[in-house]
């Protein structure tokens, strides 16, 4: 079964109409997929051919019982062994995956997780990737915050507690320039002790840039390693172009940001390969980059504004905590993000088993923080990329997490 | 019988037990505090300054002496800095160095470890360097001014004990600041163990943070600390490493 994800606005143009449906049903109207374009660095395809490699030869339907034990007793969990932990027979051995997580989670992490809170600054995009609500086609209010909103934005959330900031645009390059971004992390730095991005890829020097400007970490997610159906899904803009996006976690390393998140978005393709895929792209960068932070996050398809059908398939609640306890005993010591995606009984129980980080006080449309925040607001806003399922305030988790057992750090970063 | 102490930057503390605080909530910090009857708690600068109302620093009772520490620091400028905005913050003068270039194991950088540390010690900080047990890094350190090696038993958080024993115990022999075992240390046999070799003192975090009952596992770890100290001062019998001991002497058909 497959989603259905396009819908056409009354609002757009014959013309623009046109053009959409050509970019729908003629793939000879896409541009190649692969190839750069211009002003886009290159760098080595190493490690994009190491993962892509991987995954194009896993086979999980290969793996038994006995490997799926094999891998929980070893005590250094490998790639094959990783590869049995993502596979269909390790599914029965669910509640041991998640004791060894649990396990690993402790002697890392201890009970700690952290709190914070991602912040959207503008939804403008130029790319159509048919699942997401910012797609460049869908009829949304679409709003830029101006520095004095963003202001108010960073008080009203630094007001009620939180440290650590995930700064958000859509991805439009001219809408969103380096420089509004810049300033923006300028900002943030004036409130936050974290300040991290989730913006289109750029080169390593603009990286360089945004790092100076006070930006840390930089979370790209990849939606799906499968470059085939990758192709399916983003028809239009830059992120269109595979190669670059992949890489963007190692020219952020490259221009000095300490950390990169990395993730697929699952529903939209093969599942376990894409988590696959994901888990040995932090595999290899570390290797690489050893000095560097690393986290994933799982996020699985969720409604947006104008179509309120897509879901994640065949990615059920029990094969999110497979996926989510294969990662945590593969790669003991990467940070796990689980988003507002997930409702708050799951999201309760994986920070007990595996998650380190978790947001709170989630608004993903462009200047709602006010009224979501204290219920007072004049202003118009923008609209939200998707639907979140999990509403709590950042009082309400902090509560909520300590009454878990947990201890919510809200920070534990150095910005030197 | 004289009082059992040992000396950091010219600061006596009878308590062996250090006690680090990266993992604990902060309640159970003041009960770990006080049923170990630890003298010296790690600090990370980089959790300090946190929610108004749950500053770490407000768990941590006035007696005890704060030794922050740079983790976060991947170079020797790094660690610098941080050891500077921890005095800044009020702190005091320790600091323990902590460098680390690899996000997965968390192994301490030796080399730059020593280069903060020489930094360090000149501009008056008491440094505790935390290394990976080499004697020649051991060396370089006492000639950089710290004042104490605190070598891993295995990999941080690992609670995998005493995996670097042999090394330690050449430390041990021949570096003559105190040798306080970091890291690794998983239960209060392993940190016994470490002070009948003749440690000054032992570090544990995890081990405790993760325990089910966290103040009773300080409490445990004070008392096996205080065991293997006092079997060190008392002078551990002799291990045989095969067979037996023949109760004549080998000797005895000698004629003098």
């Amino acid at each position: 079964m497959e989603n259905d994800f396009f819908v056409d606005s009354d609002k757009l143009s014959g013309k623009a109409l046109e053009k959409k449906h050509n970019l729908e049903n003629d793939p000879s109207c896409r541009t190649d997929h692969m190839s750069y374009m211009e002003g886009m660095e290159q760098i080595s395809p190493e490690i994009r051919q190491k993962v892509l490699g991987e995954m194009e030869s896993y086979d999980y339907s290969q793996y038994t019982a006995a490997d799926v034990r094999r891998a929980l007793q070893n005590e250094r969990c490998g790639v094959e062994d990783f590869k049995a932990l993502l596979s269909p027979a390790a599914e029965p051995f669910l509640e041991e995956m998640a004791a060894r997580a649990k396990r690993e989670t402790s002697m890392h992490f201890g009970n700690t997780v952290y709190l914070f809170t991602p912040l959207y600054i503008a939804n403008y995009c130029e790319n159509y990737c048919i699942y997401c609500g910012f797609n460049c086609y869908n009829d949304i209010n679409r709003k830029r915050l101006n520095a004095d909103e963003i202001r108010k934005e960073m008080k009203i959330i630094a007001d009620s507690g939180i440290e650590e900031i995930l700064l958000l645009t859509g991805e439009s390059p001219s809408m969103s320039d380096m420089k509004y971004i810049g300033e923006a992390c300028k900002m943030a730095k004036e409130y936050f002790r974290n300040v991290g991005l989730e913006i289109y890829p750029v080169n390593s020097e603009d990286y360089h840039y945004l790092h100076e400007c006070g930006a840390d970490y930089v979370t790209v997610f990849q939606e799906t390693y499968d470059s085939d159906k990758y192709e399916t899904l983003h028809l239009m803009g830059h992120k269109r172009v595979f190669p670059y996006r992949f890489e963007a976690q190692e020219r952020a390393l490259m221009g000095g940001m300490r950390g990169v998140g990395f993730s697929a978005l699952l529903g939209l393709a093969d599942f376990r390969k894409d988590a696959l895929a994901s888990a040995l792209h932090v595999y290899y960068l570390q290797r690489k980059y050893p000095q560097g932070e690393f986290s994933l996050s799982c996020p699985r398809l969720r409604p947006i504004i104008n179509n309120d059908k897509i879901n994640p398939l065949d990615v059920h609640e029990r094969q999110l905590c497979q996926v989510l306890c294969a990662y945590r005993i593969f790669l003991p010591y990467v940070g796990i993000t689980v988003s507002s995606r997930e409702e708050k009984q799951f999201r309760d129980g994986i920070a007990k088993i595996a998650a380190t980080k978790i947001s709170a006080g989630v608004s993903t449309g462009i200047g709602d923080h006010e009224e979501k925040y204290t219920g007072e607001s004049e202003e118009d806003t923008g609209d939200e990329q998707f639907e979140i399922a999990d509403s709590r305030s950042f009082d309400q988790m902090y509560q909520d997490m300590e009454s878990e057992g947990l201890q919510p750090v809200l920070n534990d970063y150095i910005y030197v | 019988m004289s009082k059992d102490t040992f000396t950091l930057g010219g600061r006596e503390f009878s308590s062996r037990f250090i006690l680090g605080s990266g993992k604990y909530s902060m309640e159970l910090i003041k009960a770990a505090v006080e049923n170990a009857q630890a003298e010296i708690i790690t600090l990370a600068v980089r959790r300090t300054n946190t929610r108004q109302g749950e500053n770490i620093l407000d768990y941590i009772p006035e007696h005890v002496t704060l030794l922050p520490n740079t983790s976060g620091a991947r170079d020797a400028k790094e660690a610098v800095r941080i050891a500077r905005m921890a005095r800044e913050l009020g702190c005091g003068d320790f600091v323990k160095v902590e460098i680390m270039r690899d996000s997965k194991y968390l192994l301490p950088d030796n080399v730059e470890t020593i280069k903060a540390t020489e930094q360090l010690a000149e501009e008056g900080f008491i440094v505790l360097p935390y290394m990976y047990p080499d004697l020649y890094a051991a060396r370089d350190l006492v000639n950089a001014g710290a004042a104490a090696v605190m070598p891993l038993a295995s990999p941080i958080g690992s609670n995998k004990g005493l995996a670097t024993k042999e090394f330690i115990q050449i430390l041990i022999d021949e570096i003559d600041l105190p040798i306080i075992v970091d890291a690794g240390i998983g239960r209060p046999s392993q940190a016994c163990e470490c002070m009948e070799m003749g440690a000054a003192a032992v570090m544990a975090n995890t081990a405790i943070a993760t325990a089910g009952n966290v103040a009773a596992m300080a409490g445990s770890f004070k008392d096996a600390i205080n065991a293997g100290r006092a079997a060190y001062l008392a002078g551990l019998g002799r291990v045989l490493e095969r067979g037996a001991s023949a109760s004549d002497p080998l000797t005895g058909f000698l004629r003098d």
